[in-house]
């Protein structure tokens, strides 16, 4: 198949990606480390850090432990706030052809919809609600994790957003699609997921926990398979589209996930490992698409083949 | 420019105990380091995160690391031999300013090796100060004879050199006025006690901080320190840390070395 007919771009709640590879919140700041390795223009698009109504200095360190295949964070949403975000980063990302989405976290049901006013007329493509931090203590994941608290504040966004709004789910429940299904009828445009799942390790010499926070959110290759079953979890029970993703690392990773039901897909701690990650992932999605005789990428969302 | 880059090892050695010598060939990580700065290496295909470790000296198109095995990724590189390749990002850091005039190194135990690199890289006499636990834990003391003019040795138990600590020497040192900064890596608890120190006969101090890293480019934020900050921020206050005057810097990009006079102790 011819290489230059190749169809990558998808359009996700009205939002046109040029390809599916967006850079989870959290992992790749604002964009400046990483374009010093290559132009962010290549990328789908980029999910900024975690943003709060004030700057946040985050958790005492130590704030990361390694895992087999994985790592815990307890960063605790370190950010300049979203006035500095606007005013200082926003600009910088917005001289590339990528599409920019906000990811906001609220202590209040009204600091999400301050935020989501002051980021809907400052020029950002899409806006990510963050109902499933788990290194916080006030809203966060405590929003995420039940019914009522995210639909209050999907309500909440949607209502005060002029763009798409995107709302991202905790893994820590009991049933994701009950709650997927919540933030569909509340209106949301789509949803993203996997947050990172809540773990601890404990250092057996100190007996004292690794994380100063005792507790911190996994992620990496280690979450992968937990992640494609949710995501086909909540495919199954929306219409929405879904930004999938937890541990993607390979392009065949990204292939599963969108087969799970994805249509776009985040990539993040691997950049840890591999800065060109995700340059990697879009290439090997490419050649998958020769390979495989695919023209169109978004046809195979979904396109898992359940046994029944 | 930092980048990823597959370097031949010459030598991985046992120096002492648990602290290893490895050298490894790239001319653009020798050509590009600076003293302070250090490169994060892929310990195995089995494991996510880099290990940083800095550089210990840099000869022609060589670039030394001398590194300890705390855990199961240095564990594997110990085990790397003379002609495997690995794989490195770097090199990756804010290193030290060289003053111009005299300079003292500091470094304590496991600290010590960044410190021959600033060594090498000083534009006039550099007089170096190394403390170690006892006699079998001291390292790198020849390497640091050929390019220092003096070097004093401490160890806690008095096993060899000075009995005491980094502080005796240093005092006496800095009393004599002949020095313009100090450089030093080490043990938070030492390096407080050289802040202490140069603050009181005013001399410039810059230290390298170590915190559990990530990415180590500046993008995850988990190798936080807080460093002192005038601006007035008006931080939530709702969880983590909320001291007034502080910043959280990263200690891969905005350090590893920092002016000790904005580090908060």
């Amino acid at each position: 198949m011819d290489n230059n007919k190749l169809d990558m771009s998808i359009n996700f709640a009205g939002v046109k990606f040029k390809n599916p590879i967006v850079m989870a919140s959290g992992t790749f700041g604002f964009g400046r480390e990483y374009a010093e390795y290559y132009d962010l223009s290549k990328l789908g698009g980029i999910c900024v850090k975690g943003l709060t109504a004030k700057p946040r200095l985050g958790n005492m360190p130590p704030r990361i432990a390694e895992t087999p295949m994985g790592m815990l964070n307890s960063v605790g949403l370190q950010n300049p706030g979203v006035d500095a975000f606007i005013a200082d980063e926003l600009p910088f990302l917005r001289q590339h052809d990528t599409v920019v989405i906000a990811n906001i976290s609220g202590n209040t049901v009204e600091e999400y919809a301050e935020m989501t006013e002051k980021l809907s007329d400052a020029n950002i493509d899409m806006i990510e609600v963050n109902v499933s931090c788990p290194n916080v203590k006030a809203g966060g994941m405590v929003f995420g994790t039940s019914i009522d608290g995210v639909t209050t504040v999907t309500k909440a966004v949607v209502k005060r957003a002029t763009v798409p709004v995107v709302v991202k789910l905790s893994p820590n429940v009991t049933d994701i699609a009950s709650i997927a299904k919540a933030v569909e009828s509340s209106g949301a445009d789509a949803l993203s997921l996997i947050n990172t799942l809540l773990g601890m390790r404990i250092d057996t010499i100190t007996r004292k926990p690794i994380l100063h926070n005792n507790v911190g959110g996994l992620s990496g290759p280690a979450i992968f398979p937990v992640a494609v079953r949710m995501v086909w979890q909540v495919a199954s029970a929306v219409k929405i589209p879904i930004l999938g993703m937890g541990g993607v690392s390979i392009g065949n990773d990204a292939i599963e996930m969108m087969l799970a039901g994805a249509n776009l897909i985040g990539v993040g701690t691997i950049c840890f490992d591999d800065p060109y990650a995700p340059i990697k992932i879009i290439d090997e999605m490419r050649k998958y698409m020769t390979d495989n005789s695919i023209a169109t990428l978004c046809e195979l969302s979904g396109g898992v083949e359940i046994n029944s | 420019m930092p980048d990823i880059y597959l370097c031949e090892i010459i030598e991985n050695t046992l120096l002492i105990d648990n602290i290893y010598s490895i050298t490894i060939r790239s001319r653009e990580l020798a050509q590009e380091a600076v003293a302070g700065q250090f490169l994060h290496i892929k310990c195995g295909e089995a494991r996510l995160l880099r290990r940083p470790i800095s550089i210990c000296y840099v000869e022609d198109d060589k670039v030394n690391l001398v590194y300890e095995t705390k855990g199961e990724g240095t564990m594997w590189l110990s085990r790397r031999a003379p002609g495997q390749k690995l794989d490195i990002l770097g090199p990756l850091g804010n290193g030290f300013c060289m003053p111009d005039g005299n300079l003292i190194v500091v470094g304590g135990g496991v600290g010590t090796p960044p410190m021959l690199f600033a060594a090498q890289s000083a534009k006039k006499t550099v007089t170096a100060v190394l403390g170690f636990r006892e006699a079998k834990r001291v390292i790198l003391t020849d390497e640091f004879e050929r390019v220092c003019e003096n070097v004093y040795i401490t160890t806690d138990d008095g096993s060899v050199g000075i009995h005491g600590t980094v502080t005796k020497p240093l005092e006496e040192l800095l009393k004599s006025g002949k020095y313009s900064a100090v450089m030093t890596c080490g043990q938070n608890i030492m390096q407080k006690a050289v802040a202490g120190l140069c603050e009181k006969y005013n001399v410039p101090l810059q230290v390298s901080l170590e915190e559990r890293m990530g990415c180590g480019i500046g993008a995850c934020l988990v190798c936080a320190c807080a460093i002192k900050n005038d601006k007035n921020v008006d931080v939530d206050k709702t969880a983590g840390i909320t001291n007034d005057g502080i910043e959280m810097k990263r200690a891969c990009v905005d350090g590893p070395v920092f002016n000790a006079h904005d580090v908060v102790w």
